[in-house]
Formats: C-alpha cells, sequence, structure tokens
C-alpha cells in the first residue's frame, strides 16, 4: 500500500464510481448521435446496474484504497446497492415520466450517475476533502435536476434554492474541514483516532461539519428548502433526493462516528437537540400539508428526525466501544434502507398520478382513489403503512431499531419523544389512506380515465412494495450483513 | 397427533389464506363469497374447538406451544401457546366471525369482496393476540388487527365513519406505541421478548426490576391495555366507533378488540410487574368503579340505541377490570367469564340493534315503540339478551358478575359494594330502553308493517340465545378449565397468600417468595406480611 503506484485493487475500490461515471459520460457523448429515447433509458438501467454490480467486486477486495482516501468495506458495499437501487429505481421511473413532460433524456440520466458516483464517493469516503468531492458531485449534479423542467416556475425556485441554500451548507463543510486539519494536521479520518476531544479548534470543525451535513440531510433547523425543492422538482428527481443523497450524507456522519472518537463525544447534545426539533419540525409541518409532494417533504424531515434518535443513541454507546454502537449503526442502515424503498414507492405513484405538467397533486385528488385504481392505492397505503411504522412492513422494523437502540442507551426521554411523534405522524399518514378508501372521489377525478402505469413504473412499484413487505417480515439477511463486527473494515 | 402438531398456526393462517384467496377472486359474485367466507369462518371454528381437548382441566401452562426462530437479532421466536384463559378467548373469536359473516349477509352491498378480505384478517389479529407468547409477536398482531378494523368502521361504517375510524386508529396506536418502547424496555433487562422465559426469569429472582422502573413498565403497557378495554377517562373512542361501524364491526368490537385490552392486563401486567400492579390497584380499581356507574349512567340517558349498547360496554369491562385487579382468583375468573359472557350478549345486542337498523335505518331510540306488535320473535330474543346482559340468573351474564362481585368482597367489600351499583342500574337502562322500544303504542306509521325476523336473522339468534343460556347452565365447564391458570397468574402477583393456593407450590414459585427483587419492590406494609 505504501507504493507509489495505485494497486489494481485500488480501482477495483472505486469500480462502482469510475462505471456510473462511466456511463454516465457516455450517455453525454452519444446524446447528439441518438435520436432514440429508450436507448439512453436502457443505457442508464444498465449503467446503474453495472455499478452495483462492480461494488461486489470491490467488497471482495476490501481495505483502504488509494493511500487511504477511501474505504471499501461492508458498509460502504451496503452503501453502494442502497445508491445504485435508487439510481436504478429513478430510472425506471424517470422514463415514461421525462417522456411525458418532453424532457431531454440523456442529459437527466448522465447527472443521475454523475449524482448516484458522488453518493458512492461520500459512502466511502475516509478522507475529508474526497468527501467533500463527492458532496460536490451530487449537490451540483441534484441542483441541475431540480431545475430540470425549465418551463416551470416551481422548478427554477426550486433549483434557485437548492443552489443558494446548498452551496451556503457547503462553505460551512468545507470550512469545517480546513479547521479539523488544523487541529489534527490530518484530512485522513483514521488518523484522527488520538485527536483531543477538548480542542476548541477541533469542536468548531466538527460543528461546522455537522452543519454541512444537517444541510444535506435536512433536519432542523437546516430544513426549510426541504418542502421548496422537493415541490418543485420534478417527482422522479424528488424521489431521488428523499432516498439517496440522505442516505449518503448519513452514511458520511456514521464514518465518521466509527472512525474519530472526539466526534462521538462531542457530539451527543448536538444530536439529541437536532433530532427533537427536526421530529417535530417535520410532524408539525406535515400536519397543515394540501400538496402531496409537501406532505412527503415534510415526512421526509420528520423521518430524518428519528434516524437523528439512532446517531444520539450512537453517541451515547460509542462511549462503550464500537460493538455496543454496533445496534444503533445497524438501526441507521436498517431504516435508510427501509425509507429509501418505501419513498421511492411513494414518490413514483405521485410522479405517475400527477399527470402532465403535474397538475394533479393536492391530496383532494387522491379522494376515492382505491375505486378508481385499487391496485395503485393498496401500494400507496404499503408505503404510507410502512413510514407509519406498522408491523408487517421494512419501516415498523426500522423504526423498532431505533427505539430499540434508544432505549439501549438509556434515552428513555428521546424515545419518548419520538412515540409521540410517531402519533402525530400516524395523522397525517392515514389521512391519505381515509382520503383513498374513505371519501368519495370528486366528479371530475372521477369521470377521468385511470392512469395508466407502464410496465417499468410498474416493476418500480412493485420491488420497492415487495420489498417493504419482505424486509418486514424477513429482516434477517439484512440485520445478520449489517451487524456484523467487521462492518467497517477494521 | 396427541400432541396436536401445528394447531396454533393452522388457527392463525387459515383465516390468513382465506383472506389471501378471497382477494385473488373477482369480486362480482357477491354469493359466492359469502359462502366461501362462511364456510372458512365456520371450518375455522371447528378447527377451535379441537383445542379443548389438549387443554387438561386442573393444570396450568401453556399447551400446544409451538416455537420457531424468527429473527435472531433481536432474537424474536414465534412462540404460541394457549392455556385454560386464552382458549375460550380464541374460541370466542372464531366463534363470533362466522356470526357476523351472517349478520352482514343482506346489510353489506357494495365493496363485497374487500369487506369480508377485512373480516378475516381482523380474525387473524385476534386470533393471534391471544395465542403470542412473544411480547414482539404479540404486538406485531396487536398493531396489525388496527387497520382491518379502522377500514371497517371508515368504509362500511354510517354517517360520520372517518371521523369514528381515525379517532380508533389514534387512540390505540397513542397506546401501543407506548407500549413497544416498554417491551423495548423489558428486553434491554431480560435480553429476551419470550414471556414465558420472563416470568420465569421473575419467578427465580432473575430479573428485578427497581420500583420506579416497574411502575413505569406497568404504565406503559397498562395504558395501551385501558385505552382498548376502554377504561374510564379514556373510553371515548368507543361510543363513536361502536355507533358508526356495521354490525358485525361492533360485534367483533366488542367481542373480541376490547377483550384484547383486558387479556393483556390478566397475561401481561399482573405477572411481569407484580409490585406495580399491587400499588396501582386501588387507583385502577378507582377507575374501574368510575366506569362501572358512570358508563350506567351514560347508558340510561342515551337517545341512541347503539350508543347506548356501547356505554353499557364500558360498564361491562369495568367489571372485568374491577375482577382482574382485586386478585383473587374467584374474581380472576369472574372476569375471564365475564369477558366471554360480554362478547356473546352484546354481540347479540348489537347483532339486534343491527337487525332493527336494517329495517329502519336510525338508531334513535324515540324513532320506535311497540315494536313487540309487529315483531313478536326479534322482541323475544331482544328481551332475553338483555335479561343475558343485566345479569339474570341461569343467563351468562349473571355468572360473570356473581364471580366478579364474590371475590371482590372478600377483599374489598367497599368495592364490591360500589360495583354492585351497576348491576342495579344495567337493569335500569336496559329494560327501560326495552321499553320504551318495544312496548307501548306504535307512535311513527313506518313502524307498523316491519317484517318480523327472517329465517337467516332467526338462526343467528337462536345461535345466540342457546349459547348465552348454555353458558348461564353449565359455567362449570368453562371454569373448570380457567381455574388453574387464573390461580397461575394470582400465585405470579401473590405470591404470599398461601390459603388459595389450591394447585401445589412449584419450585420456582418458592424461590420467588424470598426474591430480593420482589421484596424491594413492595410497599413497606406489604413486606411487613412476609
Amino acid at each position: 500500500m505504501n507504493s507509489a503506484i495505485p494497486t489494481i485493487a485500488d480501482f477495483y475500490r472505486v469500480l462502482p464510481e469510475l462505471l456510473w461515471c462511466g456511463f454516465g459520460l457516455l450517455a453525454m457523448f452519444l446524446q447528439p448521435f441518438v435520436r432514440n429515447r429508450h436507448f439512453f433509458t436502457a443505457l442508464a438501467f444498465i449503467g446503474a446496474l453495472a455499478g452495483m454490480a462492480g461494488s461486489f467486486l470491490s467488497f471482495r477486495n476490501p481495505g483502504a484504497g488509494f493511500y487511504g482516501l477511501i474505504q471499501a468495506d461492508a458498509f460502504s458495499f451496503f452503501f453502494h446497492l442502497l445508491v445504485g437501487t435508487v439510481a436504478v429505481l429513478v430510472v425506471l421511473a424517470a422514463g415514461p415520466y421525462l417522456d411525458r413532460e418532453r424532457l431531454p433524456v440523456a442529459e437527466f440520466y448522465a447527472l443521475l450517475l454523475f449524482a448516484t458516483a458522488g453518493m458512492g464517493v461520500l459512502a466511502s469516503a475516509q478522507e475529508l476533502l474526497t468527501a467533500f468531492i463527492g458532496l460536490e458531485m451530487s449537490s451540483i449534479s441534484s441542483y441541475i435536476l431540480a431545475g430540470y423542467r425549465r418551463d416551470a416556475l416551481k422548478s427554477g425556485e426550486s433549483a434557485m434554492k437548492y443552489f443558494l441554500l446548498g452551496s451556503f451548507a457547503t462553505a460551512f463543510f468545507l470550512y469545517g474541514i480546513a479547521l479539523v486539519y488544523g487541529a489534527t494536521g490530518t484530512t485522513r479520518l483514521d488518523m484522527m483516532v488520538d485527536a483531543d476531544p477538548l480542542g476548541t479548534l477541533l469542536k468548531l470543525g466538527l460543528s461546522m461539519i455537522l452543519i454541512g451535513l444537517g444541510f444535506k440531510v435536512a433536519a432542523a433547523p437546516f430544513q426549510i428548502w426541504t418542502p421548496d425543492v422537493y415541490e418543485g422538482a420534478p417527482t422522479p428527481v424528488t424521489a431521488l433526493f428523499s432516498a439517496g443523497p440522505k442516505a449518503a450524507a448519513f452514511a458520511l456522519l456514521l464514518r465518521i462516528f466509527a472512525t474519530v472518537p472526539a466526534a462521538t463525544h462531542f457530539w451527543f447534545w448536538a444530536f439529541w437537540i437536532l433530532a427533537v426539533l427536526t421530529m417535530f419540525a417535520g410532524n408539525l409541518g406535515a400536519l397543515v400539508q394540501t400538496n402531496i409532494k409537501r406532505l412527503l417533504a415534510y415526512s421526509s424531515i420528520a423521518h430524518a428526525g428519528y434516524i437523528l434518535v439512532a446517531f444520539a443513541a450512537v453517541t451515547s454507546m460509542a462511549k462503550g466501544g464500537r460493538s455496543e454502537a454496533a445496534v444503533a449503526y445497524a438501526a441507521v442502515l436498517f431504516y435508510l434502507l427501509s425509507y429509501a424503498l418505501v419513498k421511492l414507492g411513494a414518490f413514483t405513484i405521485v410522479s405517475q398520478l400527477g399527470g402532465a405538467g403535474e397538475k394533479n397533486l393536492s391530496l383532494d385528488d387522491y379522494a376515492g382513489l382505491s375505486q378508481r385504481q385499487p391496485v395503485v392505492a393498496a401500494m400507496l397505503s404499503i408505503y404510507l403503512l410502512s413510514l407509519l411504522g406498522l408491523p408487517v412492513t421494512a419501516g415498523f422494523f426500522g423504526k423498532f431499531y431505533i427505539f430499540k437502540a434508544a432505549v439501549n442507551s438509556h434515552l428513555l426521554w428521546l424515545a419518548v419523544l419520538m412515540a409521540i411523534n410517531s402519533i402525530i405522524g400516524a395523522y397525517y399518514y392515514l389521512r391519505v389512506i381515509v382520503l383513498m378508501y374513505m371519501r368519495e372521489p370528486s366528479a371530475e377525478s372521477a369521470a377521468a380515465a385511470p392512469v395508466g402505469f407502464p410496465l417499468t413504473v410498474s416493476v418500480v412499484l412493485a420491488v420497492t412494495a415487495i420489498g417493504t413487505i419482505l424486509f418486514g417480515l424477513m429482516p434477517n439477511p439484512v440485520i445478520n450483513f449489517i451487524l456484523q463486527p467487521t462492518l467497517f473494515g477494521h | 397427533m396427541l400432541h396436536g402438531g401445528h394447531l396454533l398456526s393452522v388457527l392463525i393462517f387459515f383465516p390468513a389464506a382465506g383472506a389471501l384467496a378471497l382477494m385473488m377472486l373477482r369480486g362480482d359474485d357477491h354469493k359466492y363469497i359469502r359462502y366461501i367466507v362462511l364456510i372458512v369462518s365456520a371450518a375455522e371454528f371447528s378447527f377451535s374447538l379441537l383445542m379443548l381437548r389438549y387443554v387438561r382441566v386442573g393444570d396450568a401452562g401453556y399447551r400446544l406451544e409451538e416455537f420457531a426462530h424468527w429473527i435472531n437479532q433481536p432474537p424474536i421466536n414465534y412462540h404460541l401457546g394457549v392455556d385454560g384463559i386464552s382458549i375460550f378467548l380464541v374460541i370466542l373469536t372464531t366463534f363470533l366471525t362466522p356470526i357476523s359473516v351472517l349478520a352482514s349477509w343482506k346489510s353489506i352491498e357494495h365493496r363485497v369482496k374487500e369487506f369480508f378480505v377485512m373480516l378475516l384478517m381482523l380474525e387473524v389479529g385476534g386470533v393471534g393476540v391471544f395465542l403470542s407468547l412473544d411480547l414482539f409477536l404479540f404486538f406485531l398482531f396487536w398493531e396489525v388487527m388496527l387497520i382491518p378494523m379502522a377500514l371497517l368502521i371508515g368504509i362500511w361504517g354510517h354517517e360520520r365513519r372517518v371521523y369514528a375510524a381515525v379517532k380508533f386508529i389514534l387512540y390505540t396506536m397513542a397506546g401501543s406505541i407506548f407500549m413497544l418502547v416498554g417491551i423495548i424496555w423489558l428486553y434491554n433487562a431480560t435480553n429476551t421478548f419470550d414471556l414465558p422465559t420472563i416470568q420465569n426469569m421473575l419467578a427465580t429472582g432473575l430479573l428485578a426490576l427497581s420500583p420506579r422502573t416497574e411502575m413505569l413498565l406497568f404504565l406503559a403497557f397498562f395504558v395501551a391495555f385501558a385505552i382498548k378495554v376502554p377504561l374510564f377517562p379514556v373510553h371515548t373512542w368507543l361510543p363513536d366507533a361502536h355507533v358508526e361501524a356495521p354490525t358485525a364491526g361492533s360485534v367483533m368490537l366488542a367481542g373480541v378488540l376490547l377483550k384484547m385490552g383486558t387479556y393483556g392486563m390478566i397475561r401481561f401486567c399482573l405477572p411481569l410487574f407484580p409490585g406495580a400492579s399491587h400499588r396501582a390497584a386501588r387507583w385502577v380499581a378507582l377507575l374501574a368503579i368510575i366506569g362501572i356507574i358512570y358508563g350506567a349512567l351514560v347508558a340510561m340517558v342515551q337517545p341512541n340505541l347503539k350508543k347506548l349498547v356501547a356505554y353499557s360496554s364500558v360498564s361491562h369491562l369495568g367489571f372485568v377490570v374491577l375482577g382482574i385487579f382485586a386478585f383473587h382468583n374467584i374474581s380472576m375468573q369472574g372476569a375471564v367469564y365475564q369477558m366471554l359472557a360480554h362478547g356473546v350478549s352484546t354481540g347479540a345486542l348489537f347483532l339486534l340493534v343491527g337487525m332493527l337498523y336494517d329495517r329502519r335505518h336510525t338508531f334513535e331510540i324515540s324513532e320506535y315503540g311497540g315494536l313487540a306488535t309487529p315483531m313478536p320473535k326479534l322482541a323475544a330474543f331482544f328481551l332475553f339478551v338483555a335479561l343475558s346482559s343485566l345479569g339474570l340468573p341461569m343467563l351468562n351474564g349473571f355468572v360473570g358478575e356473581y364471580l366478579i362481585l364474590l371475590g371482590t368482597y372478600q377483599r374489598h367489600w367497599q368495592w364490591a359494594s360500589w360495583a354492585a351499583l351497576g348491576v342495579i342500574l344495567s337493569a335500569c337502562y336496559l329494560l327501560w330502553s326495552y321499553q320504551r322500544v318495544f312496548f307501548g303504542e306504535i307512535t311513527k306509521e313506518k313502524n307498523r308493517t316491519l317484517p318480523d325476523a327472517s329465517a337467516r336473522e332467526k338462526w343467528i339468534l337462536i345461535t345466540m340465545a342457546v349459547v348465552t343460556l348454555w353458558m348461564g347452565i353449565g359455567s362449570v365447564f368453562i371454569t373448570r378449565r380457567t381455574a388453574a391458570d387464573s390461580q397461575a397468574v394470582i400465585d405470579q402477583v401473590e405470591p404470599q397468600r398461601p390459603y388459595e393456593a389450591a394447585a401445589p407450590v412449584r419450585p420456582g414459585q418458592q424461590a420467588a417468595r424470598v426474591a430480593p427483587g420482589v421484596a424491594s419492590a413492595d410497599s413497606p406494609e406489604r413486606s411487613g406480611t412476609r
């Protein structure tokens, strides 16, 4: 590993990112030459899948790559599969959407794959500047994707807001890195093990990193942008936002926790407060929403809050050694998985039911849906029940593991606050289900023909719904994998 | 086959399979769907009767246990078992389901397939709750049951159905989410979700909870159960849910869902948190007595017949809770008996109210009057059921209330005296409402030509009446089987009361009496009695 020339194994360790970027570039190059829209969908689909396949190769070659800049281990493997799955499903869901909205395809997929690659880098980065590059890759692609519906005013607003606030947060992140470097003399996380947790400079740096990442995961008080951006962005992009970048940012946070003891010591109260604020901001905000995209956006904030509860548990437990904290890590990972599936499915349905120009986004458009489209209503109910955390869905186990982590670390108050929030959350998720099943449709929506669900979209729904139920019935394989002692490679 | 094979799993999964098969069917031929569901639920009932062979008289403990690993981190097991208490609740569930199917034969006209799927899912949840011996599994069935019930109310209910459905689900979830935290907390202390294992740890002193922890855990469980029962201050969801639910929903709600709460108290609160149960007993009893009297008084002034029956449930379930928290074997058995009797007689009352509604589409008592003239048979059945509900000797309601009062009296005569008021009041509100509905002059012209009970209705009511009568006369059949297990529960709450311990003391319990954890959990005056 000390040789100046990277070994072949180093390249295996970044193979998923290489493949995603490669296919993204390919899509861009071919854009002027190929007129067939389906070609690009297929290309992006294959590219996203290839990246996932590549992550197996990277998993087979565990260890630090490129002089410790990145780390290939079970943890990064898990996140590569997660963001890869998100990319695959978003590609499938976006195809019909882009056709319907008459938007160019090649650039969309290219940006999507770049963003995915950025998330992959975030998940495996073991060095802060590398993480910064990953963050920028995924962020800049995201800004463009948010404004992809150029003609729609809201889409532009969404992109502008996301860009301005996002770059502000990135600046915080970068400044934080600089301060941490000043305090420790290194940007490599694995070399900060002995850092003095009481140093003011390090504390300041870590706080800024936390602010930067808090923005990405939409933690209150840095969540203001979320509803507007989610609402304005094209819905498949919203699906991506709610599942991908969030998971990647949480991955980086977890990585920092797992490798830098100073961070775990310092961050406990920060996470406690962030978690409570975020849960309440999300759930209370969602109560009054009348637009389904905004409702799901606020629910995203609330769920970030639940995940932050697990982080508070991590900080509290990590003092007792990594084996103690493993439960909390597992809780976060499982939650992110279940959450990504559910949000992808829900936003895909929203995207499809929205109709041309995304007109039908009001909650009233969902009244009586069970009579017009019973299967779709049942699917959406599964997702909502999983978000609500009802048993036999993956969301229930996600919530269960977080509760367990919180109780394990004696954070009873936090667990109780989370329970209260779950009840608030139940109200607005049920409201949608009540609308779909117990209300009569409005006259015009009853007269309208049922919205068609093309094959690719149906595949997305099937995969997410089956996954939600399957992980709700048999979480064993996933749990065993993420509870392995060598999750972080060392 | 003597070991019973996988009878309990069959009981849980057979209706689930039926529901799944039903979902695959096309929904337009309603007649076939009704017959299929009737056959499935009747078969399920006969399966459940098979359990009787395996639950021995005079022998406490779980039978027909099934154990399989389900999730390994944390260890959650698929652990089922039945004992003298749960067996009859399961049979009650499987008995009321075909009755509900028959009751909805004509009155459910739209989305028939979905309705029966929900009904079968409800049965799955109910049976699962009563058979689970793993806390996690219990919670799972407990939660799963919410959705079909809420949909039954919200889709097929009456005018304010959506409000009632949402209220129902939010109330119940509010309780159960804290129970989840409690379950996890308990897991943290024991490293297992397995109920018998935890009981064993308590008995051998391996698990010792501080008084404060025990009380908090007790409350986490108790609040969830109290909401479901429902106990006095948290009962407000019940009248709405009952009034708005379709007849079958009301029957299942009264017969099964409410029993889940009281069953939970017997199965979890008392054995797992004996010290806290003791300290809380007087407050719980106070709430129960308030519920008994308040429920009866509110029932008396109800202009709405269905709401009247709903409030009578609050009153009757107050008796059950009182019987449980008197910690006396007789009152405990009375509580179990009252759970069953209430399921049958209140179920029958809801059926009758539903039949009246089918004819006149109103629950207002003032809309009726003099019905005994056009419909003598229905009137006769109504009287019979009302008498059983108010506790006429020889009918089922009497046995439960009598046992509860008898047992409670021996512990706390004041409690019993107050509760006895409820018996008198129930006679008032039931007979008075009966008089207003069935006797007197016919004031509304429409009532003059109402048809009497049809053949289907007659069969439903005859079945209910036969069971009511049999439970009143042959109560020994049930009490013989509940005795040992009620005593086992009492033994776990009050190991220091030897004079009731008919069953021989097992070595494990001997140890419990000197267990330091239990001793420290007690209030000073109780430790003094050791």
